[in-house]
């Protein structure tokens, strides 16, 4: 069981171009607002039509341009979860439902057994006869979900599907999508920009970037080692600097002013570094071993976030004054009180920081 | 009283609906698909009945319909039928001008149809047909609804474009504006006067259902 897609479209602004394989797997497209994620699904369900391209589930050709095929959706039997959820405003639970079964199943007693089994399994008994309008929002997902299932799909899609829902319910939910997931078993496309949903629910991702997508990678690979400067800021990476490649394992850093050792060849075509604010460390009286890669800051701004601090810095040295060039630091309040001068480090205050060489990601444009 | 304006009326204004009704959906949803140097042209070509005055309208209809006209003529030749001067004619007449409410109410209540639940429809398998009779139709119901009564009302207050082409014959093609004036124009205000007020209830009458039923519609969707 498996799906290939090739496919190129012109969004006007932009070109869209994605080409993966995907076997039974959760395969996660991680991309911000407006990169062409929706479309990529659209185009796989049949809703658009690329300009040119090839989509094979398990062993159907759905769309060919050069053998001119394309496949109406109602064809393709592929399951799309719409951000919105896409319920019939007109029809009651119940009848939502038994959408699903309309054109595979014509024998209307065992539809309408089937529907009911279905809303047991999504916790739904009760509501049968409510309109998709008295439901909350996780119930409208979890008729949309159901409604999807019923239709037996060989190919799942959602799209965002927890965009519309907020705090501990899009938690809850999340937990049960997993369930159904796993009991759904084939091959699963899930679209989303936020990095945590993917690195949770997928085992492979790729990254969309102005309708571009990157190879799909292991989920882990794509966020220890990105490989762009899009797919590093997706995978929630806040430090960055311009960066020129200095004689073998040392880079230097343009926007904070200091060359830095990376412990490793960097490979030519490197324009960018990241680190993520997790690992530069203050460097406090009792660790005196280390000695490179040390950059001295002034804090200009301690924000308390619920559980972190975040502090901002700008290195000495930086000559640009913008707030893309300054550092931000963030540790748990713990670590604070400890490193951060007892925490009695002020703003205005310079301190030392530190960054261990294997954290520092090397990026191309 | 001579009651035949009165049914005369509604008989013309409601198939006249009926027409516009189909007519009306079909155009709306065939042209909001097309580009839009060609909708443009089609809504401008569409629209038009609704601004200029129904007796230019009638003039147009007269020179398609005329029994010396193309149309017409064919028309008298072939089934032996007159296309002017018959209580039918009132029905071309408020057609013409009723059809640009309809159409252009309903287009606004396809142009506002969330295309989602179209294309979740058709992930869902169901045919296109399904999708537009359960789904597009009922989520525009609102729309198309009022498009219909605006329509309705329109067609029964039609009065230019019929004088022209149904003329007034009493007892075959009068129907109540076009008895006002004639009764007025006779010195029969008294006789008027209960035909406005027979008119009166009328719209009341429509614009009452067309009240209720938007409450019903409004209760069946909240949440």
């Amino acid at each position: 069981m498996s799906l290939y897609v090739d496919i190129e479209k012109d969004l006007g602004g932009f070109r869209l171009s994605a080409r993966f394989q995907a076997e039974d797997e959760v395969m996660g497209i991680l991309g911000a607002s407006g990169c062409g994620k929706s479309t990529t699904l659209r185009c796989i369900a049949g809703i658009m039509k690329p300009d040119r391209g090839r989509i094979v589930l398990n062993g159907k050709t759905m769309f060919d341009s050069e053998k001119k095929i394309d496949l109406p959706p109602q064809k393709r039997r592929m399951g799309l979860l719409f951000q919105n959820y896409a319920l019939f405003p007109n029809m009651t639970v119940e009848k939502n439902l038994m959408m699903g079964l309309k054109a595979w199943e014509k024998d209307r007693t065992r539809a309408r057994k089937a529907a009911a089994e279905m809303a047991e399994r999504f916790c739904l008994t009760g509501l049968e006869q409510k309109r998709p309008g008295q439901l909350s929002g996780g119930q409208q997902q979890r008729v949309a979900l159901a409604r999807i299932l019923l239709m037996k799909p060989e190919l799942l899609m959602l799209d965002e599907p927890f965009s519309s829902l907020d705090g501990y319910l899009r938690w809850k939910l999340e937990l049960e999508l997993m369930d159904h997931l796993k009991e759904f078993g084939g091959t699963v496309l899930f679209v989303s920009h936020s990095r945590d949903e993917i690195y949770r629910i997928c085992k492979s991702a790729c990254v969309m970037d102005r309708g571009t997508a990157t190879p799909v990678v292991p989920v882990k690979a794509m966020f220890e080692e990105p490989e762009t400067m899009a797919a590093c800021m997706l995978s929630g990476c806040k430090n960055y600097s311009a960066a020129e490649p200095e004689n073998g394992t040392r880079v230097y850093a343009r926007d904070w002013g200091v060359s830095l050792e990376c412990g490793r060849p960097v490979p030519e075509g490197i324009t960018h570094i990241g680190v993520r604010s997790h690992y530069i460390h203050i460097l406090s009286e009792d660790m005196p071993h280390v000695t490179g890669n040390i950059i001295e800051c002034r804090i200009e701004r301690i924000v308390e976030d619920v559980f972190n601090m975040i502090v901002m810095a700008a290195s000495l040295k930086s000559r640009d004054p913008s707030v893309s060039a300054r550092l931000r630091l963030e540790m748990p309040k713990e670590q604070w009180a400890v490193h951060g001068a007892g925490g009695k480090a002020r703003e205005g205050d310079v301190i030392r920081v530190w960054i261990d060489p294997h954290d520092i990601l090397l990026l191309r444009g | 009283m001579d009651w035949y304006p009165l049914y005369n009326s509604l008989r013309i204004a409601l198939i006249s609906s009926v027409i516009v009704f189909f007519t009306g959906i079909f155009a709306a949803c065939y042209i909001a698909k097309l580009n839009r140097v060609v909708k443009g042209v089609l809504d401008v070509i569409l629209t038009l009945p609704m601004v200029l005055p129904p007796t230019v309208v009638g003039y147009f209809l007269l020179l398609l319909l005329g029994t010396r006209r193309p149309l017409g003529r064919w028309f008298l030749e072939q089934f032996g039928m007159r296309l002017v001067m018959t209580w039918q004619s009132g029905i071309f007449a408020a057609v013409a001008v009723s059809f640009p409410l309809m159409y252009r109410t309903a287009r606004g209540a396809f142009e506002s149809f969330d295309e989602t639940l179209a294309c979740s429809g058709q992930t869902l398998g169901l045919s296109n047909a399904y999708i537009f009779w359960h789904i597009r139709l009922p989520a525009c119901r609102q729309g198309i609804l009022a498009g219909v009564v605006l329509a309705f009302a329109r067609a029964l207050g039609e009065y230019g474009a019929t004088s022209m082409l149904a003329g007034y014959t009493p007892g075959r093609t009068a129907t109540i504006s076009t008895t006002v004036y004639q009764l007025w124009r006779t010195d029969q205000e008294e006789l008027a006067f209960k035909w406005v007020m027979v008119n009166m209830a009328i719209s009341a009458v429509v614009l009452l259902t067309v009240n209720m039923l938007e409450r019903k519609n409004r209760e069946g969707r909240r949440d």
